[in-house]
């Protein structure tokens, strides 16, 4: 007899699986990975101005989009999916098999990833060729910028798959999912600089991740005399780690013990 | 030895009695069908041996094992047994081959790929996107992924529903090669031409509770029911009941000189006797 594979081998295997997936969807593939590209290519044309000296709107914007990208491509299209998947009977046919709940979450978090590289290389050569968009040079910057992208990723991930349980059909849940995600993209500093919105609504933003992943993105993509002008007048990085690696606890709590195989 | 093994089963919805006290074994190497009508407690009595559903009383016991464990334990089970659920509709965008593939990998002693292929008849189809498969194909790909695992006991849920009476034939066929391989099969069904065709033995469920198990030509006392013997007298077709359509047809045949025109001797069909059953036991 065998032994049964490990559950981190069949969550590769799963990755790998609904990458395939994935990319057979080509609806789904080019408004995912091209959606970002195309409100900065919106955005950055309407606004020309500069925000401070030396930061145009476009570079403020870049570090927004990365931000909710995160969101996007992670809560909400994990929000939505899931749902979808239990409604197929996806999900009750994986229960009866012997693969574990953390193998098909280890699958999902790996999409998610792999979508966002992908999804932020466009988004940079984009705003690199068309929008004047300025790379940052200190690597220590670009060592922010990738805990940001992992941990940012991790916690949308597990937060998706957490409030997957929210929606009671497949039919219903984008309906759900797509208000908050829009809202909190209002709230958080996306399409608007975070320090001339409301201060309420300042506070109810820092409550959620997105903000504080917007600032994150911020404090790579933005010069360090921008700190300043930021709420806290610091980045507030120590924060950010605490704030994204609670709401991921959170996620992976809720996913863990509320997972919803079954319609009923 | 019993693969299977429950003791005063139930389970409730709120104040709906799904099943009320259900006791049931299943020797290894059978195919044991599980009949009755919707509402019957069916669905839940084989839910919760397949470790979907937690019970409210009662024991149960598959493959030694109680299936409403969690953890690792539950994995090494569920390693053994194999599950074909009613409907499934996912993941349209992988070929069949791609997905049984994937499927063989959750297992620690999977069957052969190409081979499971061949066997539910979808060889012509393995290349071919789920989403253009037909309803049957697609039925055949779900219980290809339910013995992919070469499951010792595998759990089969209407699983005929949609195919035409060749490709049922053929899903016989398929069964009871599984059978003759020592696999043991727990099939609900509501077709009672399948249960005959494929069961060992049934059992009958209704409110709850299970009203008789039997082989299906023993059933409701099936093989000593009266026969019915029919005929052609003149203009008009005559029929009568006996407990010795023997005999009677014997002195039919003395009475006519010979040939009985247009005989036929019958006794209750399986469905006949179902119907009896779960009509008799209605309150």
């Amino acid at each position: 007899m065998n032994k049964i594979p490990s559950a981190l081998q069949l969550g590769i295997r799963r990755g790998g699986l609904e990458i395939r997936q994935f990319s057979r969807q080509r609806e789904s593939v080019v408004f995912t990975l091209l959606f970002p590209v195309i409100l900065l290519a919106i955005f950055g044309s309407v606004f020309k101005d500069t925000i401070a000296p030396g930061v145009t709107f476009s570079q403020y914007f870049v570090a927004g989009m990365i931000a909710s990208g995160l969101v996007n491509t992670g809560f909400q299209a994990l929000a939505i999916t899931i749902p979808m998947e239990r409604d197929f009977g996806a999900l009750k046919r994986l229960r009866g098999t012997p693969m574990p709940a953390s193998s098909y979450f280890i699958g999902k978090a790996i999409l998610i990833f792999v979508s966002m590289v992908i999804q932020i290389l466009l988004l940079l050569g984009f705003g690199v060729l068309f929008f004047g968009l300025e790379m940052p040079t200190d690597p220590g910057k670009w060592l922010t910028f990738t805990w940001l992208v992992l941990l940012g990723s991790a916690c949308s991930t597990a937060l998706g798959i957490a409030f997957s349980i929210v929606p009671k059909s497949g039919r219903g849940a984008s309906a759900v999912v797509s208000p908050i995600v829009i809202i909190l993209q209002f709230f958080s500093g996306v399409f608007f600089v975070f320090t001339q919105l409301p201060s309420w609504m300042q506070q109810v933003a820092a409550i959620f991740p997105l903000k504080w992943l917007t600032q994150g993105m911020r404090s790579v993509f933005l010069p360090e005399s921008f700190a300043a002008q930021e709420v806290a007048k610091s980045w507030e990085t120590e924060r950010t780690v605490v704030i994204l690696l609670v709401w991921l606890a959170i996620g992976i709590f809720f996913s863990v013990r509320k997972f919803k195989w079954d319609r009923d | 030895m019993s693969l299977i093994e429950v003791k005063g089963l139930k389970k409730s919805y709120g104040d709906v009695h799904a099943v009320r006290g259900v006791d049931l074994e299943i020797a290894q190497g059978e195919i044991f069908s599980l009949l009755g009508p919707n509402g019957a407690g069916k669905t839940t009595t084989v839910e919760i041996l397949e470790g979907f559903r937690t019970r409210d009383a009662g024991s149960v016991s598959v493959l030694d094992f109680d299936p409403q464990t969690r953890g690792h334990e539950s994995r090494i089970w569920r390693n053994r047994i194999g599950v074909v659920l009613q409907s499934s509709a996912d993941a349209g965008d992988l070929t069949v081959i791609e997905t049984i593939k994937h499927f063989s990998g959750y297992y620690s002693n999977p069957r052969n790929v190409d081979e499971v292929i061949h066997s539910v008849g979808l060889k012509e189809k393995e290349s071919a996107l789920i989403r253009n498969l037909s309803g049957g194909q697609r039925r055949r790909l779900d219980v290809a992924l339910g013995i992919i695992g070469n499951p010792e006991l595998l759990f089969l849920d209407e699983p005929t529903t949609g195919f035409d009476p060749e490709a049922r034939r053929a899903f016989w066929a398929l069964i009871q090669q599984l059978r003759t391989d020592g696999t043991t099969i727990l099939l609900t069904t509501h077709y009672l031409d399948e249960a005959e065709a494929l069961a060992d033995r049934v059992a009958v469920i209704n409110h709850g509770v299970i009203i008789e198990v039997s082989t299906p030509t023993e059933l409701g006392g099936r093989a000593t029911a009266q026969a019915t013997v029919q005929w052609r007298d003149g203009d008009s077709i005559r029929a009568q009941k006996s407990d010795n359509p023997t005999a009677l047809v014997s002195s039919l045949s003395s009475t006519f000189n010979g040939e009985v025109p247009e005989l036929m001797v019958t006794r209750p069909s399986l469905e006949d006797i179902y119907l009896e059953m779960i009509g008799g036991v209605d309150e």
